[in-house]
């Protein structure tokens, strides 16, 4: 039976794991080579490394923390954060990733998408949408908007709509992030997770919100989500994937044990 | 223990080059030079995205190098898109002819409420007497991401659920094929893989 994905994620500045709320105030977090390592060994099903860092030279940082990282990892390694291009994909990809995740360059050149799918397959693109909920709208889920620049500039785009033109253009997974809940532990924003999954055939990863084993239980039912997305309850020892997969598998959801 | 990985530029090498590094392998790559498939003592055929990469294949030359390298019993695996060009055929790319080392035809998931592709982890379903998946309990997982598949037949050495059954791995003799990435499995696909690298190389002396 296929398994509902606990991904591990790592935001990463300057070479180290940070962890703030919503996006700001950061704490650092460790190595991203340890911890990723850390995060396989004790259940995770997959690693994300978001770089937020912005600079010329902490690019050329992120390309050796990713060599680094992927070096003795064995489950699938995606890293976002800075690409813009093939060509920065590319980089990526021979520094060991298997995914990329691309958010402000697809949505400013939505062509990006078809051009690393063409190039190293679908599989290989993840297309990362932050949502928030439109609480003018008759319908704030349905009508909830992308952001960029780490949530703070609105991107003009319905998250549905966008969501359903990145699978079109050839993405094969979607990570919706809910910047009204990320970092705030209060769980996942399930309503809008089930908007987009129900709007899409390729996977879609949540992110944003987790705090409790209940809700993660609650987005792969309610929210309908293929994979979800920790950081902070992974951090300092807070959890660990084996830990909380055991807890998933109490309350029926199918996830990889032992693992 | 050297081997001879097949590069048609369908997608990302590192990761296979990777495992197969840690498990003490001396990986070779050729996207042409048909003396390294010639003197292979066995060869990899990974792959990710499209079927209709493997035309490359037939346009190098390295087609025929594989046949003839596969007649000598030198043994083969083929990953993921690897494992579906062992076989006639692909719905993916219906002017593309693969191998047919099986017969039989690689097919699109059929329709279904269930999201395709096929990503994630998924249990396999050892058949007896699988060599390449000797050891891999009864329910272990590995990783999965394709939309195309190839049926299940007597060749079939495990099966996955996904919508319906179907071919995670296919055996016979010195050809070995697994639709699943053993490069990103853990634990279990770097026991497959080196399952493989044990596999009495072709005319090596013992």
């Amino acid at each position: 039976m296929l398994t509902k994905r606990i991904i591990a994620c790592l935001d990463v500045h300057d070479g180290r794991v940070v962890k703030g709320v919503r996006f700001v105030d950061l704490v650092d977090a460790g190595d991203p080579a340890t911890q990723a390592a850390r995060h396989a060994h004790e259940g995770a099903d997959e690693i994300v490394l978001l770089d937020i860092t912005a600079t010329h030279e902490g690019r050329k940082t992120l390309l050796d923390t990713v060599r680094r990282t992927a070096r003795e990892l064995f489950v699938p390694f995606c890293v976002g954060g800075g690409i813009r291009s093939a060509r920065d994909a590319e980089q990526v990809f021979e520094a060991g990733a298997d995914k990329v995740s691309i958010n402000s360059a697809a949505l400013a050149d939505p062509l990006l998408i078809d051009a690393i799918g063409r190039s190293f397959g679908a599989q290989a693109v993840v297309v990362a949408i932050d949502a928030r909920r439109n609480p003018e709208a008759s319908d704030p889920v349905r009508d909830a908007q992308v952001f960029v620049s780490g949530g703070r500039k609105p991107a003009g785009r319905s998250v549905v709509e966008w969501a359903r033109e990145a699978e079109q253009r050839g993405a094969g997974e979607i990570l919706l992030t809910s910047m009204d809940s990320d970092g705030m532990r209060n769980g996942f924003d399930c309503e809008l997770t089930a908007a987009v999954s129900e709007a899409v055939g390729i996977p879609v990863i949540a992110s944003g919100g987790a705090g409790t084993v209940a809700h993660f239980a609650d987005v792969f039912g309610r929210g309908k989500a293929d994979a979800a997305l920790a950081a902070s309850i992974f951090h300092f020892g807070v959890s660990s994937a084996r830990s909380l997969k055991q807890e998933l598998a109490q309350a029926g959801v199918p996830v990889r044990l032992p693992c | 223990m050297r081997v001879t990985v097949i590069d048609y530029k369908a997608g990302n090498l590192t990761s296979v080059l990777k495992a197969l590094r840690h498990l003490g392998a001396e990986p070779v790559v050729t996207d042409g030079d048909l003396e390294l498939v010639e003197s292979a003592e066995r060869i990899v055929l990974p792959g990710v995205g499209h079927f209709n990469a493997t035309d490359r294949l037939d346009s190098t030359g390295l087609t025929s190098a594989i046949r003839d390298a596969i007649a000598r019993g030198v043994p083969f695996l083929g990953i993921c898109v690897g494992m579906q060009w062992l076989y006639a055929g692909s719905s993916e790319a219906p002017g593309q002819p693969g191998l047919a080392h099986f017969s039989e035809q690689c097919e699109h998931f059929p329709a279904s409420h269930q999201k395709v592709p096929h990503v994630g982890w998924n249990s396999l379903e050892v058949r007896n007497g699988s060599r390449l998946l000797a050891g891999v309990e009864p329910g272990e997982f590995v990783y999965f991401t394709h939309s195309y598949k190839g049926p299940v037949t007597a060749d079939t050495a495990a099966i996955t659920q996904y919508i319906v059954p179907f071919a995670a791995a296919v055996e016979r003799d010195n050809v070995m094929g697994v639709q699943f990435h053993p490069e990103k499995s853990g634990a279990t696909g770097l026991k497959i893989l080196s399952n493989f690298l044990s596999w009495p190389a072709k005319g090596a002396s013992c």
